[in-house]
């Protein structure tokens, strides 16, 4: 089991997957229960995730968007990244939002925090190396313990059935917020107004208006955005609360050409969030994979990527991270600082007295999920369920760089025989996890022109044949 | 015609054995795809502690409550139904679960009948007091697998003689969901992606058709099925809450007495599977020998 794999490296693993009830649970379970399942009971502990070495940076897949939700007793604040390439005059944003929101309740948030936020959870390369065999007692048994596991005229939108519920000018942006009647109106409205809509939106806009959403409707203020002086636009921020706990992802696959990224990272106070209505499936993680990855991190981790969305046959949604935001290990960046959780809209922290780096965050659990998605196989906006499992989880792919030493022993001999097999799985291991072709992998990592000598049957070694 | 042959005599034989066994068979099957094939995050620690724990209730129960015989079949199949649906951290969690499931069997009853269904009542309490957590995505949306539950789980209703019950909650869940989709200009792929929930099936062909819990007669079945059926969406698509099914059957399982005493039936015997049409009354008076006991308290 996945999470399993890895628990055995962290030290924060005991406090909420061993039980610490277990011996009180002896008294009254029959003792015949626990031969059986103490036995099958894998209790390793290591307090070593090995050394980072790279991440996987966001940036790695096209058409991707970041969403921040903090939520907690049903408050929810969204923060949506913006990373518009064109001209900003081009620029517009349509979200379905449950409630019409006051003008407090929409913020411009600092792109570096959402940066911060994605470094430090992004799924991360780590790299161990091995000791000199001739003076561990068990090198390989330790070794493998540490591996462990939106101005329109008035009378134009009575006509068209629009009502503007309220408009705001917040930092460089011109919100609008919109309920409409119909959606052929409010189409026709967003169009006039030069919002670009596209085909066949209106069917999705009439769920919504049906659904008593309103409409979160943003376009850049040119002349806020040069008093400003930025070059480049802020991410929005809207808090509300409502009990509905999705994100709307309908109007982005219409007419969409080919599927679309999407990170979602969770602030909550309980537990990993999940969606309900599609599978969250764990990355594969703690593999070994081979050395010469180090420098082609971001294509090994695209087309395992790519790899798990086939196996899940496009309708999986991915966890890549779950960790409480006190610590982590390795860390791909510093956990958030409590000023910075509290500007993505973690409301529950008190304001810190002086700001700081560090472990200082409390009672905030990060779950960051990627989802590939389109219309054929994403059909439904995406609900999610915040659980109570706050079990850490991290995508870590490992290096293990061997002992390279010239000492000479019995157990030197012994590990020099067994290397050459730990290389062949780490090349079946990335073959598989990618889809790389195996042939071209090993000759990348120079296996064909290792002795053979591990290839002779057990008999020819019995006789030396 | 051997073939025929064949199939009627396997029948019969599977005909005298207790439907609970085709319930646990099929259940623990698809625990076991989960655990394989979908990965799912459960231990063999976990399995084994809810399974010694709702047996060990179980027995508690017998001796408590003075039972005539000792019967495993029922908790086996509240434990396999929490391995399935209950994901916890915590070993006592999954214990505590079990042992709410069985003890709920004795002490929460109305007129010799248990109100809620054992399973569901645990998950609930357990996911409330946010010690654990349901997946109800966990099964994915592989369409071939929900057609498997489908024929594991007709033929458990169809021994336990509750086949209406499956088939009036999914026609009442299916329409309103369509009636919904419509009614929002929804393309019907979006009912049909909710359809195509493992958790649903499995709640729809295990859960909902338990006959200690449902009502007696067929036509109350009918109408708590529609009950169970609204409570679900209104949960789902009102409240905006997750487990609109679970919830919907914990709120209308209450009903249940009232259902029955409107529209009376008999008491289902796991013993001897009845759809439930009450005994015509006899003619004719009928001498009960005074050495068996009249009535025989049943739990189970």
């Amino acid at each position: 089991m996945s999470h399993q794999d890895y628990e055995a490296c962290e030290d924060g693993w005991a406090g909420s997957r061993q039980d610490p009830h277990m011996l009180n649970m002896r008294l009254y379970v029959p003792a015949v229960l626990f031969l059986v399942t103490l036995l099958l009971w894998n209790g390793t502990a290591s307090a070593f995730c090995g050394f980072y070495v790279a991440k996987a940076d966001s940036k790695l897949f096209n058409k991707a968007s970041e969403v921040a939700i903090a939520r907690a007793e049903d408050k929810t604040v969204i923060t949506m990244a913006n990373d518009f390439k064109g001209d900003v005059k081009e620029f517009a944003l349509v979200v379905p939002v449950p409630t019409v929101l006051e003008k407090a309740q929409i913020h411009v948030g600092d792109a570096a925090v959402l940066k911060h936020l994605a470094d430090y959870s992004a799924p991360r390369l780590v790299e161990y190396f091995d000791a000199n065999p001739c003076r561990l007692l068990y090198p390989e048994s330790r070794s493998m313990d540490m591996m462990g596991k939106a101005s329109p005229s008035l009378q134009r939108e009575k006509a068209l059935g629009v009502s503007v519920e309220a408009q705001y000018t917040v930092g460089e942006y011109d919100i609008l917020i919109l309920s409409a009647n119909e959606s052929a109106g409010l189409e026709t409205w967003l169009t006039e107004n030069g919002y670009r809509i596209p085909k066949g939106a209106s069917s999705v806009l009439h769920s919504y208006i049906k659904q008593n959403l309103k409409f979160f409707v943003a376009k850049v203020n040119l002349g806020e955005q040069a008093k400003l002086g930025l070059t480049h636009l802020r991410p929005l921020q809207i808090a509300f609360e409502s009990p509905r706990f999705m994100l709307p992802i309908r109007l982005g696959t219409v007419n969409a050409d080919g599927p679309q990224e999407l990170f979602v990272y969770f602030l909550t106070r309980q537990g990993r969030v999940e969606t309900t209505n599609y599978r969250t499936v764990p990355l594969p993680e703690a593999k070994e994979i081979p050395l010469y990855v180090k420098d082609r991190f971001g294509d090994f981790y695209r087309d395992l990527f790519a790899q798990q969305v086939k196996r899940e046959q496009h309708r999986g949604v991915f966890l890549e991270y779950a960790w409480d935001m006190t610590w982590c290990d390795p860390c791909a960046a510093d956990p958030l600082s409590g000023e910075e959780l509290r500007s993505l809209g973690v409301f529950w922290l008190e304001p810190q007295g002086r700001p700081g780096r560090g472990p200082q965050a409390q009672n905030v659990f990060l779950t960051r999920l990627h989802v590939r998605y389109d219309e054929a196989h994403f059909p439904e906006d995406l609900l999610f369920q915040e659980t109570s499992d706050r079990a850490n989880f991290q995508a870590r792919y490992i290096l293990r760089h061997p002992w390279t030493g010239q000492d000479e022993c019995t157990a030197a001999a012994a590990y020099r025989e067994q290397l050459y097999g730990r290389y062949e799985q780490q090349a079946q291991t990335l073959a598989t996890l990618t889809g790389w072709n195996i042939g071209e992998i090993r000759k990348a990592m120079n296996l064909a022109a290792r002795p053979t000598r591990d290839e002779n049957k057990w008999y020819q070694r019995l006789w030396n044949n | 015609m051997c073939f025929i042959r064949l199939i009627e005599r396997v029948s019969c034989r599977f005909r005298s054995c207790d439907p609970r066994l085709y319930q646990i068979a099929s259940l623990s099957t698809l625990l076991a795809y989960g655990l394989l094939w979908l990965h799912f995050d459960v231990s063999i620690l976990q399995i084994a502690l809810t399974f010694g724990t709702a047996l060990l209730t179980q027995y508690a129960g017998t001796r408590l409550y003075k039972l005539p015989a000792f019967d495993p079949l029922s908790a086996l199949v509240s434990a396999a139904g929490l391995c399935i649906f209950l994901r916890t951290n915590s070993m006592a969690v999954a214990a505590l679960a079990a042992g709410i499931a069985i003890a709920s069997k004795f002490t929460i009853r109305w007129q010799k009948k248990h109100i809620f269904n054992p399973t569901n009542l645990a998950l609930l309490v357990v996911v409330t007091g946010s010690l654990g957590w349901i997946s109800p995505g966990q099964w994915g949306q592989a369409a071939w697998f929900g057609f498997l539950i489908a024929c594991l789980g007709s033929l458990v209703v169809t021994r336990a003689v509750r086949a209406d019950v499956t088939l009036s909650f999914l026609g009442c869940y299916i329409g309103l969901l369509t009636a919904r989709a419509l009614w929002l200009g929804d393309p019907l792929t979006i009912p049909l992606h909710q359809l195509e929930s493992g958790t649903l099936l499995i709640f729809s062909f295990f859960m909902i058709t338990d006959p200690k819990t449902t009502p007696d007669s067929r036509v109350g079945r009918l109408i708590f099925t529609l009950l169970v059926a609204l409570a679900a969406l209104g949960v789902q698509f009102v409240l905006f809450r997750p487990h609109g099914p679970l919830w919907a059957l914990l709120i209308c399982s209450p009903l249940v007495p009232l259902i029955d005493r409107c529209f009376p039936g008999s008491r289902y015997d796991w013993a001897r599977p009845s759809k439930g049409e009450l005994t015509p009354p006899l003619s004719a008076p009928v001498f009960v020998p005074l050495s068996i006991p009249s009535q025989q308290r049943r739990v189970s």
